[in-house]
Parts: structure tokens; C-alpha cells; sequence
């Protein structure tokens, strides 16, 4: 690869025994508010892995933190068996692209792309060579002498990738990049993004607030909630076996079912299913998707024997999707969604169904 | 407590600023030079033994009591405060008619024009003295306060244009518009829309032009009569010797100019606030 | 959304003040430097004989490039002291940011002459400063060059001047994104060379702004030097007073003047055309 060692893509187990970055028990306090409480995760190398959480969840402080802009109040940062956070930003090996893209004004997208290389003082030919094939990769070879201000919003963008892993970082961190661009321009940069980090196979370390984002594009997810990580998990993971209910409704989603437990049974209005869970109050996250009408059930590959649950409900809300259809249902008192294959206008009295296992146990 | 204010993020690398010893420490040398000074005048205006001489070892109100039984100096004040008034007014109302003329409508030579009224602020007085000067007496006008508080109020003129022409810019225009459909007419839309909106910043250039009007000198130099204003009186006084009187009257200059620039600050961030 | 009435009843009055009581005061500068003085009386006939005589006669180029020494002198200093000063209130000040940005603009506030009339004071053989290093053992005797001298002038319009030059430089400043102070840290240069190749450079506008704006004034600056510059301290701008004065002879003076406005325009043009091409929004 034209961008220096590609390192090819590890697996899963491989990744696990070479952690690139490691952050010990970060905390981080501002003035009295406390926006991180020790925080410990581990990034390996060649992974993609996104910071997902709301705007105040910490997710940018933590950024910074490993950038080296801002100091831990306490815990350390380490990468590849050395202290990181002592280090000021400009001797580590971490890379920035920066939410506004922070290009140069007075400078022109070459030498935007140079400055890293420049200052670092390497040698004026390779300084050309890595250039170009930086500008060439993010598909911007036409641009070196523009002035950013004269570029597009998804030009700067690729622009400041680019500048950022022309120093063939060990590390990349991307401060909601495509947070700035319209829909359209921002799903193709996801896939561009994607292709380009395996292509590369640089540590890419992303922060977003958009979950379909997040989703699309990691390896792992960390969500972050009031300076805690809630889970840690890869994206099917996390969505298919949410460790709380703030995951399940944050990610995808969710109907939270408050259920009381006796015997094996769940209860929660007029459903009840058979669960492994002890006994007591517990919730239950199940995914729109998986309730739908009773009638399709026998149209359906039959699965394995699975504990199937059904019930009945009113239609109250009709949203049209396109792809498909968001009814809202009244079983019983109790508002759940349903996500289904468009079928024309439903109303009144249904039949439902779920299965058992689809109803997962979270922890409020 | 639940969501940090997105001011968070912004705070970029303050909280980590680096400590800058030596460019602080040369931050208040700086400081020191430009206040040492008006500290050494204001200290001397307590010396009973004159001017010089250190350390100041009698301290007295004497000059005080000097300066506020010397009736030249006090009409020469009130000169000084009527030019200023005048020049605030005239300022204001050509400053005002300029913005407006430059935020509104497009006229030959409005590029000249912005360019011609910004001369006398960058132009050594001197030379916009002399030339106010040379008008006057072609055109046969005795020289006296009338004479000065015309040159001021034309040579400031740009201060309100600027002043006013970024509050026009920063005003929202569709509330000039709501006022036409609901039946305003455009004098109307004026006094009731236009100028409440630009309050603040008029308030801020006509106290910045009365200070520069209080304090002008080489304008004033030469299109002076008999009459003197302020400036000018301590300026006469300085030939003929100097006292520690005129240290007290400078010492009065300086906490007047203090308690117009917190006023003027004060308007100035409450406009900049509202306009956002 | 204006009428051509509300257009022209705005843009007349300030047009056709300014026109009368500016541009036409400053063309009457300009006609009479080409203008003479024969036998005591203003003569009409248009020649250049005055520039002539200013590029020519020892004593008026001596003291022009003198003037512009002490411009050249002041503007230094002014950048010299306004700069770091300006950067440490923009990047270091935190907080106390705005409450130290007022106290440097009150000096600005205070009278010309006051503070002009406290140098005088300060600096004078019988003077604080002088009787404060007696005082330390420092010297002996009074310091002559203190007062009535170039240095003196060059001392108080850097004085006066410093805040005039901080003033557009912090602006710049402020202005600077600070994602690109961070981004250039991030890939990799030290806050020197951040200093060097990003800061500086996107300052450079206001920089020039008040380095002209100080020179200008300085070059034309007449109190200064007849508060404290003595006979050897004289100015330009002084050769210009006694023209229109006791030495009678205006077009002479005028040529002068205008030579000042040239030199003006001509920073000012090059200023702007420099801010126009470094101007990055």
C-alpha cells in the first residue's frame, strides 16, 4: 500500500493479544463536574472502534485526552508498553481529524497535507511522494493547490484525512467527522471511511453520536453514558444482546418490557413468556422487528421449536417507511412498536407473535 | 448531574494552558510601561514639592484646592464639553444617514466614499487640521469653537459609520420587513424598529466620540479661536511652566476617562450579547 | 425593500458634507502644493517647484528621514511590546482575558496629552526618573539625552502607540481557529514552530494594520516633539507647523503634507492588498 506498512487485518484473537492503546482507570474532572469516572478500555491494533454516546456523555473529552489537548485528573494512558499522557500532543504518534477539519487557512491543500511531514523534518522527495499518494488516496489529487476555504465541506474533509495519515499515525482519531455533512455525502463517506481503515490498516478510534453510524462502521462499539462506559461490545453484539436498557434504547430500538418473574414465567400486562431469569422484577428489551403479524408466522421458515408468544393488540399509529412499516400497538393498557414488512393500511384488532429469546433480559 | 454544557468541548486547550512564565512576566513589564507613567502623575498631583524629585515626601490637596479655584481652566472644561456635545450630535446624525446609506443603497463612488471618511482617523491631525484650516479661511470663517466642533464632528463621522454600520449588518432584516406588513410606514419602521435596534451601538459611538472630542488636540490646534478648550488651556499652561496643578487636572482626566470606558465596555458586550 | 427616496435621503446629506468639508479641504491641500509664495502672497501658478525643493534641500530631507526614523523606531518598539502582549492576554490569559484586554485600552482613553505631559515630567533633569536612579546610587548626576531628544519622542509615542498596535494584532489573534493551534500541535510541531508557521502568519493582517497605523501617526505626530523633543528632536510635522506659521509659506508646507498623505495611501493600499490576499475566510 502506497501509505507505508499496511498492517493486513488481524483476527479477532490476534487483536485481543496486541493491544495498541490502553487506558487505565481515566478520570476527568472539570472544575467540580466530573466528565469522565475512570474509564479502563483497550484498543487493539488495525481495529476500528467508535466512542458512541449524547453530546455531554464525554465521549470528546476522552478524545482529547488521548490527543493530548487535555490532561487526566487521574489514570493513565498507554501505548504500545509506554506512558502516553505525559507525552505533549505533539510527540506522540496519534493523529487527529478534527470535527471542523481545522485546515490551514493561509495554506493550500498541499502543503496542509505536508505540515506534519514538514515539521518533523523529512526529506523534501518523500515529503512529495507521500503526499501525493495521501491526496490520491481520499480521491483529492486534483486539489493540491487549492485554497481550503474555496473547498466543499466533504472535500475538507478528505483533506484533513488525509493530512492526518500521511504521518502514518499509530493511531487516528476522528472527532465526528461527517457530522457536518448532509445525508447523502455522509453515507458515502462512511463506506469510503471503511474501505480506506482496512485498506490502510491504521487503528482508527471514532467518535460519533449517530448509532446507525457507529454501527455501520465498527469493529467495536464503546458507549459511553454520563462519563461511564455502559458497554463494550462489537455492533451485532451489542444490538442483539444489549447489557441495559439505555444501550438497547440508544442502539436500535428497543420496547422495555417491566416484567415480574415467577416460576420461569415473565409477566408484564398481558404477555408473558417463559424466561431463564430468577425470580422477581426484571426488564426486558424486545426489538420492534421482532413482533410481527400472527398470520405471517406460518408463512415463515419454520425455525427451530422456539417458545413462541402471541397475543393480540390494537393498531393505534400507522408510520409508512418505505422499506417497511412502524406500527404502534396497544396490548393490554401497554404501547409497543412493531416493525414490519410494508403491507398496506392495518387498523383494529391483530394477532401478534414473538419469540421468547427475543425478549432479552437488560438491567435498568 | 446529567449533560456536561457543549461549552465543554470548546474550552480547547485553555484548561491544559501551558504555563508561560517568561511571556507573562514580559506581559507585565508591558503592563508596568504603559501604567507607571500616569501612576507617577497621579501620585505627583499630591506632592506639595512640585513636578520632579523623588520619592514625593509632602503630600497635600493643595493642587486640588488650586485647580478647582482656577476659572480658566474650568470655562475652558465647559468649552471642551459643549464642542463635544455638538460633535457627538453632528457625528451621530451624518454617521447615522452614512450607515444607513452604506448598508441600503449603492451610489457611485460608495467605495471612495467609505475611504474619504476614514481619513481623518488614519491621517496625522496635522494634516486634516491644516486642511480644515485652509477651507476656513477661503471661505472667510472667523476661527472659533464653531469652527472646532465642525471639524470634530466631520473628522469622527466614521467612528459612528463604523460603529453603526456592523449593528445594521448584525440586525435581523426581517424585522423591518415585519413592520412594513403590518402597516408601518418606512419613517415609522425607523423610529420604532430600525434606530431601538441600533441603541446600544449609537449609545457606544457617541460616548467614544465624546471622548475623542474631549481629548482632541491637532485638529483642534488649528482651527482654534480665542476660546480655548480643555486640551488646549493645558496646552498654554505647559509653555509657560509647569505645576503640579496640572497634574491634578490630569489626574481628573484620567478617572473621567476610566468611568467612560467601563460605561462604554459595558454597552459594547451588551450589544455584541443581543445581537447574538 | 428601500425606495429611491429613502435611498437618496440617507446618501445625500453625509455625501454632500463630506464632500464639502472633507474631500474639498483635502484638494485645497493638494492644489496648494503646487502652488508658490511670491512676496508674501498665495500665487496661483501651478509648477512643482515644491517637491523640487524637497527632494532637494538638505534640511527638509534630513529631517524627513529623521521623521521616519523615529516612525520607523516607534512602530518597532510598539510591535516590540504590543505583540508578545497581545498574545499572552489571547492564548494565556484565560479567564482574566477580557478584564486585562480593558485595562490596556483605558490608556488609550486617557488624554494624549496627559500622558505626553507625564514623560515630560518623568524624564526632565530635576525629573522622577532621574531623581529615582540618584536616589538608588544608581548615577550621580541627572541624565542628559532623557529629555529633549529623539529618544524621548521615540519613548513617548511608542507610549502612546503600544496599545494602538495591540489592538488589531489581538483581534487577529482571536480570530486564529483554535482547532488549527491544536492541529498543528497534533501533527507534531512543537509550540514554537506553531508559533512560527501557523500563528504568525495568520496575524500577519493585524499586525500590519497597527504597524501602519503606528507609523503613520508617528510620522506626522508634531506634539510629541514640542512636548519633549527639544531642537533635536524636531519633526517633520514641526517644519510643516511653522510653515502655516511664522515661516509663511503654505505650499510649501501643503507639498509636505501631501508627501505625508502619499506615504499614508501607500501603506494603507499595500495593507489592504495584503490583508485581501492573506485573508482566509
Amino acid at each position: 500500500m502506497s501509505l507505508g506498512s499496511a498492517i493486513p487485518q488481524p483476527l479477532e484473537e490476534e487483536r485481543a493479544a496486541r493491544p495498541l492503546l490502553e487506558v487505565r482507570a481515566v478520570a476527568k474532572r472539570f472544575g467540580n463536574h466530573e466528565v469522565l469516572k475512570g474509564i479502563s478500555l483497550t484498543i487493539a491494533a488495525g481495529e476500528f472502534i467508535t466512542l458512541l454516546g449524547e453530546s455531554g456523555s464525554g465521549k470528546t473529552t476522552m478524545l482529547r485526552l488521548i490527543a493530548g489537548f487535555e490532561q487526566p485528573s487521574s489514570g493513565e494512558i498507554w501505548m504500545n508498553g509506554s506512558r502516553l499522557d505525559t507525552l505533549p500532543p505533539y510527540k506522540r504518534r496519534v493523529n487527529t481529524v478534527f470535527q471542523q477539519y481545522a485546515l490551514f487557512p493561509h495554506l493550500n491543500v498541499r502543503d496542509n497535507v505536508a505540515y506534519g511531514l514538514r515539521v518533523t523534518n523529512t526529506p523534501s522527495n518523500e515529503i512529495d511522494t507521500r503526499v501525493t499518494d495521501a491526496l490520491r488516496m481520499v480521491k483529492m489529487e486534483s486539489f493540491t493547490s487549492a485554497q481550503p476555504a474555496t473547498l466543499s465541506g466533504g472535500q475538507q474533509q478528505r483533506v484533513a484525512l488525509a493530512r492526518a495519515l500521511v504521518n502514518r499515525p499509530l493511531l487516528l482519531l476522528l472527532d465526528e467527522p461527517l457530522s457536518a455533512l448532509d445525508a447523502n455525502l455522509r453515507k458515502e463517506m462512511q463506506s469510503e471511511l471503511k474501505s480506506l481503515q482496512r485498506e490502510v490498516g491504521i487503528t482508527f478510534l471514532f467518535v460519533t453520536h449517530d448509532q446507525d453510524e457507529a454501527m455501520a462502521l465498527s469493529d467495536r462499539i464503546a458507549l459511553l453514558r454520563n462519563g461511564a462506559l455502559e458497554q463494550v461490545a462489537s455492533p451485532r453484539e451489542i444490538y442483539s444482546h444489549p447489557a441495559t436498557a439505555y444501550t438497547a434504547q440508544f442502539i436500535g430500538q428497543a420496547n422495555l418490557l417491566r416484567a415480574e418473574v415467577r416460576g420461569g414465567v415473565a409477566t408484564c400486562g398481558a404477555l408473558g413468556w417463559p424466561t431463564a431469569v430468577s425470580d422477581g422484577a426484571a426488564v426486558f428489551s424486545l426489538r420492534p422487528e421482532a413482533i410481527r403479524l400472527a398470520d405471517a408466522v406460518a408463512n415463515s421458515v419454520t425455525d427451530t421449536p422456539a417458545a413462541e408468544v402471541r397475543f393480540s393488540a390494537v393498531v393505534k399509529q400507522q408510520l409508512y417507511g418505505g422499506a417497511s412499516e412502524l406500527l404502534e400497538i396497544d396490548c393490554g393498557g401497554q404501547t409497543l412498536r412493531v416493525k414490519i414488512p410494508p403491507r398496506g393500511p392495518s387498523s383494529g384488532k391483530q394477532d401478534f407473535s414473538f419469540f421468547a429469546h427475543d425478549a432479552v433480559p437488560v438491567s435498568e | 448531574m446529567s449533560g456536561t454544557p457543549t461549552t465543554v468541548t470548546m474550552r480547547s486547550s485553555t484548561s491544559a494552558t501551558r504555563r508561560a512564565p517568561l511571556l507573562a512576566a514580559y506581559a507585565w513589564l508591558v503592563f508596568a510601561f504603559i501604567y507607571l507613567p500616569i501612576i507617577v502623575l497621579i501620585v505627583y498631583s499630591f506632592n506639595r514639592d512640585g513636578v520632579g524629585g523623588f520619592p514625593p515626601r509632602h503630600l497635600t490637596l493643595d493642587w486640588y484646592r488650586q485647580l478647582f479655584g482656577d476659572g480658566a481652566i474650568w470655562t475652558s472644561v465647559l468649552n471642551s464639553l459643549i464642542v463635544a456635545a455638538c460633535s457627538v450630535a453632528l457625528s451621530l446624525t451624518l454617521g447615522l444617514l452614512a450607515a444607513l446609506a452604506l448598508d441600503r443603497a449603492s451610489f457611485p463612488g460608495k467605495s471612495l466614499f467609505r475611504r474619504l471618511v476614514l481619513l481623518p482617523l488614519i491621517l496625522p491631525g496635522i494634516i486634516t487640521g491644516l486642511s480644515l484650516l485652509m477651507f476656513a479661511v477661503y471661505a472667510g470663517a472667523h476661527l472659533s469653537l464653531v469652527t472646532v466642533f465642525l471639524g470634530h464632528g466631520t473628522a469622527l463621522i466614521s467612528v459612528t459609520t463604523t460603529e453603526l454600520f456592523a449593528g445594521l449588518q448584525k440586525m435581523d432584516r426581517a424585522q423591518e420587513e415585519a413592520s412594513l406588513d403590518l402597516g408601518a410606514t418606512p419613517l415609522q419602521t425607523f423610529w420604532r424598529v430600525t434606530l431601538p435596534n441600533l441603541k446600544l451601538s449609537l449609545i457606544a459611538a457617541g460616548l467614544l466620540i465624546f471622548t475623542l472630542s474631549m481629548d482632541e488636540i491637532a485638529v483642534t490646534f488649528f482651527l482654534i479661536g480665542r476660546d480655548n478648550t480643555l486640551p488646549l488651556e493645558i496646552w498654554g499652561r505647559l509653555r509657560r511652566g509647569i505645576t503640579p496643578e496640572i497634574n491634578a487636572i490630569s489626574t481628573l482626566i484620567f478617572a473621567a476617562s476610566v468611568i467612560l470606558i467601563v460605561i462604554w465596555f459595558q454597552l459594547r458586550t451588551r450589544a455584541q450579547r443581543k445581537a447574538h | 425593500m428601500y425606495s429611491r427616496a429613502y435611498k437618496s435621503l440617507v446618501s445625500l446629506p453625509p455625501l454632500l458634507w463630506v464632500g464639502l468639508f472633507l474631500l474639498l479641504p483635502y484638494a485645497l491641500m493638494l492644489a496648494h502644493s503646487f502652488w508658490v509664495v511670491r512676496d508674501g502672497f498665495i500665487v496661483h501658478h501651478w509648477n512643482l517647484q515644491n517637491y523640487r525643493t524637497l527632494a532637494t534641500n538638505p534640511v527638509y530631507v534630513q529631517v524627513l528621514l529623521r521623521s521616519m526614523s523615529i516612525a520607523a523606531s516607534v512602530t518597532l518598539c510598539s510591535l516590540l511590546l504590543g505583540y508578545p502582549l497581545a498574545y499572552y492576554l489571547s492564548f494565556h490569559a484565560g479567564a482574566r482575558k477580557e478584564i486585562l484586554y480593558q485595562l490596556v485600552i483605558v490608556p488609550l482613553w486617557v488624554s494624549y496629552l496627559v500622558r505626553g505631559y507625564a514623560w515630560k515630567t518623568i524624564l526632565g533633569s530635576d525629573g522622577v526618573l532621574n531623581e529615582f536612579l540618584q536616589y538608588l546610587h544608581l548615577t550621580n548626576a541627572p541624565v542628559g539625552f532623557l529629555l529633549y531628544s529623539p529618544f524621548a519622542v521615540i519613548l513617548m509615542l511608542t507610549h502612546i502607540y503600544t496599545p494602538f498596535v495591540f489592538l488589531p494584532i489581538y483581534a487577529a489573534l482571536e480570530h486564529i481557529p483554535r482547532p488549527a493551534v491544536e492541529a498543528s500541535q497534533d501533527l507534531g510541531a512543537s509550540p514554537l514552530k506553531t508559533f512560527l508557521r501557523v500563528i504568525l502568519p495568520l496575524s500577519l493582517p493585524g499586525l500590519l494594520a497597527g504597524a501602519t497605523f503606528a507609523f503613520v501617526l508617528s510620522l506626522g505626530d508634531f506634539l510629541a516633539p514640542l512636548l519633549v523633543g527639544g531642537a533635536s528632536g524636531t519633526m517633520i510635522a514641526n517644519v510643516v507647523q511653522s510653515l502655516f506659521g511664522a515661516a509663511y509659506d503654505w505650499p510649501l508646507g501643503a507639498a509636505i503634507s501631501v508627501c505625508i498623505l502619499l506615504i499614508t495611501v501607500t501603506l494603507l493600499f499595500l495593507t489592504e492588498r495584503l490583508e485581501k490576499r492573506w485573508s482566509f475566510r
